[in-house]
């Protein structure tokens, strides 16, 4: 099915002329460089060429390395609280105007993540061993 | 002041979440993770029942109980209860034996329960959410098994990956009519003469990628192999279910009211989809090994069937989709439920060729799987063909008779298959010995499942005319 | 509730009780229930036989299935004049097939299984004749289709014989496919499935058409061809007969109740039943007269050259069969009936004889290993030996009646008629030679098995003789019920035999033909020539020079080669459907997850993207970001395709 521009009564949302250019260039910006370097650029490797380059020492080990799940713990949680506070801000700058209905929605909030804190701390997700 | 939003008609959910939570937190003092499985099943028990007595609208039309969502919403609990029946024993031979999954799954059955009563867009995309991101964790709860970890991965990845379309899609739309309210964006459509318009268009083919994920249509169904074959087989089981109803759930909303007027074009983009779906679901389905893996591709190939009610936009069409979930559940759900009873310790029972023979020395168990196989293929005296038979009749009634031919070449090309599995069971010599799994919370699930397919098979005119009445039950409050 | 709703339900509970007790307690006397209640249906059908003659005729909804917005599906009884030929056909053969069985499947370990099978299978089948609306055919057809597949599976150690039940349902899938869309047609085109109101208003619709792919398709040609496609598949017609000669792998009673005397006449009942859909069809009933000719020539000649005693019974079956659509397809719906009924007695009786033979000669099917059983067998040889000349039409017995019927109305039918009438003249040669070949070959002459085997031949017991003998006196007299006017038999209506007039209120009866009684003296005496050419041909060939029929097949090898390997059908479709199925299947998955659909995907995108297109290619591994990718492409798949067409 075609979809027919500009007809009389259409909204065209020509405000968004100019993202929908600049998207455009950046497509053929980004895709012309690749297409063109590919032609151009000369093609000779070598063993050497291939090797990964760390500073010039020889690479050491994997270059993915492995952390303990304990850091990502930690980090979780961290967001978890980081993001609750971020709320609350908002919701006790406009308090006076929202009253019972925002206090109760953010109590419930809070008790939800209480839960949270509950279970994680009987699962002993706050002891590094 | 800003006035307190009734809450009656959002009962159930609030029920559901603090069961959820309660569930959660009783795992901390409760040690037979069994006590946990039966709260669960009390729980979503007690969650059908307020789901029955509940309608209205809140939030300022944001959430809408109506028929229509009800009856999604007794598809989901229903899987719920049967998918936990199925996990009890299960999830202890895998040795995950831990009770955040029955809470994970309440919260990912709250999600849909969320989807299907989204009046509004940002409301629809945090059930998807939160359905989503416990079905992650589900799906790798065996942390100990690799492929298990592997389909948690993908299925996290590529359901991001879906998610961001959708959030696409919802920002364009919110651009466009400057309201993310389901019936608000068609009403500002249909009063600004909006239908041609390329970037409404935009982000119609972004909700069909998104929606197609969640129901794992092809060409978005890449994940649903892979993850089905990996997740734990209750949850694989679960999943096939409750989140795909949740997407049609979703899909009929949105399609159906916010993007009414563009029907023809819609339909024209899910025809193929649903050609393509039942065509790669159908036909890769043959070669397979894994009966997990097989059944991933029937999932597939029924979302095809399925979509021809949505494509038929009809509220027989509709009725239709919607009972055909329903006896999907049914009739899935069970034939999992027998793939499970295969599993024992050091046994996968994964492989097709492990039921060759099933017959000899279990008979009840390949007879139950007989009927949930005659079922998935679509053969009258079950519900299978019942539920093909009405979305058919809807796509023939609205005008899509030859579409509804391709469809039945496919069910005919399913058969190959399904039977396939009948003929291993009862025209085969076992090879090795098959020791069964049984557990009563197994065995009732069997029974639930079994009796579904059949009375449904028997009795199909009720379900038909109960999904009727449920969307003219205030369809589109 | 009504007496007749027993005959089914009898079957069904016998079903019911051998299936969930048989393994653990009823084990060896399986047969203390089935028979007694398949008997018991036998004489309620009887019953039935004599109301419909008094005049009764049944039409009631027994049981309300789906009411739903104009839509209703319910269990109901139609007993007419057809339903009750039916009746008697498949209670009888039944009655006698489950008797059979229990001498013949004696010792098996799957004893009570049978029975439970042969039961269900009763049960669907009573349930198909009985109908009144196509949704319970549909089931019955659908569900003596599932028996066909567990009873040729019978043995599933063979695999011969799990292939052939896997073919036989694979085949007829095809077949039920078009019969289902048919079913579904007829109810959007009249919003009813009830047989009373369809075929009362089905004339309404005559000259609508029906736009498919912008083709105007006459409406009634459609349903009724569509009706046909189900036929050919249960009916074993061209092109569908591929999976008959197979089921032959199953136990010989099966043979014989389903795949000779009802399962497979299912088509053929089917037609006639809808006689007043396919009647408003010119070009339908054309087709049905040229399949139904064609086939059963077809069949005739590869019978000729087999040497599998059941194979070759299966192809005349399958000739015979063409028999009765070819009179169905000229409008002689009452002359096909009338030839499904006699030919349920001499066909049954035809395969039980050779089940005797086998079981005598430790199932040896080989007819070129068999010869002078008709020492050590009399009651086989004679029963058989009725059944050949019945099947061959010598005048008295019930073949005659019911091909000479044929015959005679294709030969009245106009020009396309005279058509088919040289084919069912034809095959009424072939029949009567191939029929005696067997006859010659394995009853008459010297022994040419192994010595073991001669050692053990003996006649098989009382179980399995009596109901050869009462098929004979089937295959001998059934027919007297059809002897027509110029014979001096009772006239109906409008010229007709008796047998003619019983059915014609239900399928109509063709226009009285403007023929002369000569005419008609010929074309019988002609038929009875051929047949008896058929018998003396074979004598000749096979009693008294044993090597004529070998320089025959080395002088025309050609012809001998391609009859020996019928035609290569199975090559055929071996080669043009079933290999590119498997061909699809295997090289969308092998060794890769669905990575490679993609392959073709990417390939199929213009060769515009060049480059890209290759580099894409070698990163689809089947990792996450490749799934990513393929979603990613069917996003602007559909972009292009909503935006650009």
């Amino acid at each position: 099915m075609r979809i027919i521009t500009g007809m009389p009564g259409q909204y065209i949302p020509s405000d968004y002329l100019p993202i929908l250019i600049f998207m455009m260039i950046a497509t053929a910006f980004g895709l012309g460089t690749l297409v063109v370097c590919s032609i151009f650029r000369p093609r000779r490797t070598y063993a050497e060429k291939l090797t990964p380059y760390e500073s010039g020492n020889p690479p050491i080990g994997e270059p993915r390395m492995r952390f303990s799940v304990k850091f990502y713990i930690i980090a979780m949680l961290f967001v978890v609280f980081d993001v609750e506070v971020v709320f609350l801000y908002p919701w006790a700058v406009v308090f006076d105007k929202i009253g019972l209905f925002a206090y109760v929605e953010m109590m419930l909030f809070i008790f939800i993540l209480l839960v949270g804190y509950i279970y994680a701390w009987k699962k002993d997700a706050f002891t590094w061993d | 002041m800003v006035e307190f939003p009734p809450l009656g008609p959002v009962m159930p959910e609030i029920l559901m979440t603090g069961f959820a939570l309660l569930i959660l937190v009783l795992d901390l003092v409760i040690k037979r993770k069994e006590t946990l499985a039966f709260l669960s099943v009390a729980a979503a028990a007690v969650v059908m029942y307020a789901v029955l007595g509940t309608s209205g609208v809140t939030f300022s039309g944001m959430f809408a109980a109506d028929g229509y969502s009800m009856f999604f919403k007794l598809i989901f609990l229903l899987s719920l209860i049967l998918s936990i029946l199925i996990s009890v024993k299960y999830i202890a031979i895998e040795r995950v034996n831990y009770g955040e999954y029955y809470s994970l799954m309440l919260f990912s059955t709250l999600g849909m329960m969320i989807m299907a009563s989204a009046g509004d867009l940002i409301v629809l995309y945090l059930g998807i959410e939160l359905m989503a991101l416990s079905t992650y964790v589900l799906a790798g709860f065996i942390r100990h098994a690799v492929k298990s970890n592997e389909a948690a991965v993908k299925y996290f990845l590529l359901g991001a990956f879906a998610s961001a379309l959708l959030l696409y899609g919802i920002s364009l739309l919110y651009g466009l009519t400057g309201t993310t309210d389901i019936k608000g964006v068609a009403a500002y459509i249909s009063d600004n003469g909006l239908a041609g318009n390329p970037a409404l268009m935009l982000s119609v083919i972004l909700f069909v990628v998104a929606f197609g994920f969640k129901i794992a249509a092809a060409p978005f169904h890449m994940w649903a192999p892979d993850v089905y074959e990996g997740a734990p087989t209750s949850i694989t089981a679960f999943m096939s279910v409750g989140p795909k109803a949740a997407g049609f759930a979703a899909m009929g909303r949105v399609f159906l009211i916010a993007f009414a007027s563009l029907q023809v074009q819609w339909a024209a983009i899910l025809i193929p989809l649903a050609i393509v779906t039942m065509a790669v679901g159908n036909i890769i389905a043959i070669s397979q090994t894994n009966i997990k893996r097989m059944l991933a591709y029937s999932s597939i190939a029924h979302a095809g069937y399925a979509l021809m009610g949505v494509i038929a936009g009809t509220p027989e069409g509709l009725a239709g989709m919607m009972s055909y979930l329903l006896i999907y559940a049914f009739m899935n759900i069970g034939a999992f439920a027998i793939i499970i009873m295969l599993r024992s310790e050091g046994f996968s029972g994964e492989n097709i060729s492990d039921y060759e023979g099933l017959s000899k020395k279990h008979p009840v168990s390949a007879a139950l799987m007989l009927i949930f196989m005659f079922s998935l293929t679509g053969i009258p005296p079950t519900a299978g063909f019942i539920g093909k038979f009405y979305v058919f009749m809807a796509a023939v009634n609205a005008g899509y008779t030859w579409l509804v031919v391709v469809a039945v070449i496919f069910s005919a090309i399913s058969a190959f298959f399904y039977m396939r599995i009948v003929m291993y069971m009862y025209m085969k010599e076992p090879r090795r010995e098959v020791e069964l799994t049984t557990s009563p919370a197994l065995g009732l699930a069997l029974a639930i499942s079994a009796l579904g397919v059949l009375v449904i098979g028997v009795f199909p005119g009720r379900l038909l005319d109960l999904a009727r009445i449920a969307i003219t039950l205030g369809w589109g409050l | 509730m009504e007496l007749y709703t027993l005959i089914p339900v009898l079957p069904l509970a016998a079903f019911w009780i051998n299936i969930l007790f048989g393994r653990h307690y009823i084990k060896d006397n399986a047969h203390w229930i089935s028979v007694p209640a398949v008997v018991a249906s036998w004489v309620i059908a009887l019953i039935t036989l004599s109301d419909v003659l008094g005049g009764k005729v049944f039409n009631q909804d027994i049981y309300q299935w789906i009411v739903s917005d104009g839509f209703k599906v319910s269990v109901g009884f139609l007993v007419d004049p057809l339903t009750a030929v039916m009746l008697i056909v498949v209670t009888t053969v039944s009655s006698l097939v489950h008797i059979y069985s229990v001498g013949y499947m004696h010792k098996d370990p799957g004893y009570y299984r049978f029975f439970a099978y042969l039961s269900l299978f009763t049960f669907s089948m009573l349930m198909l004749v009985m109908a009144n609306n196509f949704l319970q055919m549909y089931f019955g057809w659908e569900a003596v289709g599932l028996c066909s597949y567990f009873l040729i599976g019978f043995w599933y150690q063979k695999k011969s014989a799990s292939d052939a039940a896997k073919k036989a349902f694979i085949v007829n899938r095809f077949g039920d496919f078009g019969f289902g869309l048919g079913v579904i047609l007829i109810f959007l085109t009249l919003g009813t499935l009830h047989y009373a109101p369809v075929f009362g208003s089905i004339g309404s619709v005559a000259g609508q058409t029906l736009n498919i792919l912008g083709t105007e398709v006459d409406l009634i040609t459609l349903i009724a061809l569509l009706l046909f496609c189900g036929a050919v598949g249960k009916s074993a017609q061209i092109p569908l007969h591929v999976w008959l000669p197979d089921a032959m792998e199953g136990p010989t009673p099966v043979s014989a109740l389903i795949h000779a005397a009802t399962m497979v006449t299912a088509g053929v009942f089917m037609v006639a039943r809808c006689a007043p859909i396919f009647s408003l069809s010119p070009t339908t009933m054309a087709v049905v007269a040229v399949v139904g000719g064609v086939t059963a020539i077809f069949a005739g000649t590869i019978a000729l050259v087999q040497n599998d005693i059941k194979r070759i019974i299966a192809y005349s079956t399958v000739s015979q069969l063409g028999y009765m659509f070819l009179a169905c397809g000229v409008g002689a719906f009452g002359a096909g009936i009338f030839h499904l009924y006699t030919h349920a007695f001499f066909k049954a009786l035809l395969f039980l004889g050779a089940g005797s033979v086998m079981h005598a000669m430790s199932g040896e099917v080989n007819i070129q290993k068999m010869g002078g059983l008709k020492k050590y067998m009399p009651w086989t040889y004679w029963t058989f030996l009725l059944a050949s000349l019945s099947i061959a039409g010598i005048p008295g017995f019930a073949g005659f009646f019911s091909k000479d019927e044929i015959l005679w109305q294709a030969y009245a039918a106009g020009p396309l008629g005279k058509f088919v009438w040289v084919l069912g003249a034809i095959t009424a040669l072939l029949t009567a030679f191939y029929s005696f070949r067997i006859i010659y070959l394995a009853f008459h002459g010297k022994f040419r098995g192994t010595e073991e085997q001669k050692h053990h031949l003996h006649e098989s017991p009382k179980s399995m003789t009596l109901p050869l003998v009462l098929l004979a006196v089937g295959a001998v007299a059934a027919g007297w019920v059809g002897i027509p006017p110029l014979l001096g038999g009772t006239i109906g209506i409008e010229h007709s035999d008796k047998f003619g007039a019983f059915l014609a209120p239900v399928v109509g009866h063709p226009h009285a033909s403007v023929h002369t009684h000569a005419e008609e003296w010929a074309v019988m005496g002609l038929s009875v020539l051929l047949a008896i050419s058929g018998i003396l041909a074979a004598r000749y060939c096979y009693l008294k020079n044993p090597e004529l029929p070998v320089k025959i097949g080395e002088k025309f090898k050609f012809a001998y080669r391609v009859l020996w390997n019928k035609y290569y059908v199975d090559e055929l479709y071996d080669c043009i459907i079933v290999k590119p199925t498997f061909w699809v299947a295997r090289n969308i998955i092998v060794g890769i997850t669905d990575g490679k659909i993609i392959e073709g995907v990417v390939n199929g995108v213009p060769a515009a993207i060049g480059r890209f297109s290759e580099s894409f290619r070698k990163i689809q591994t089947g990792f996450t970001h490749h799934y990513a990718m393929v979603m990613a492409f069917g996003l602007l798949a559909i972009a292009i395709a909503v935006f650009f067409f």
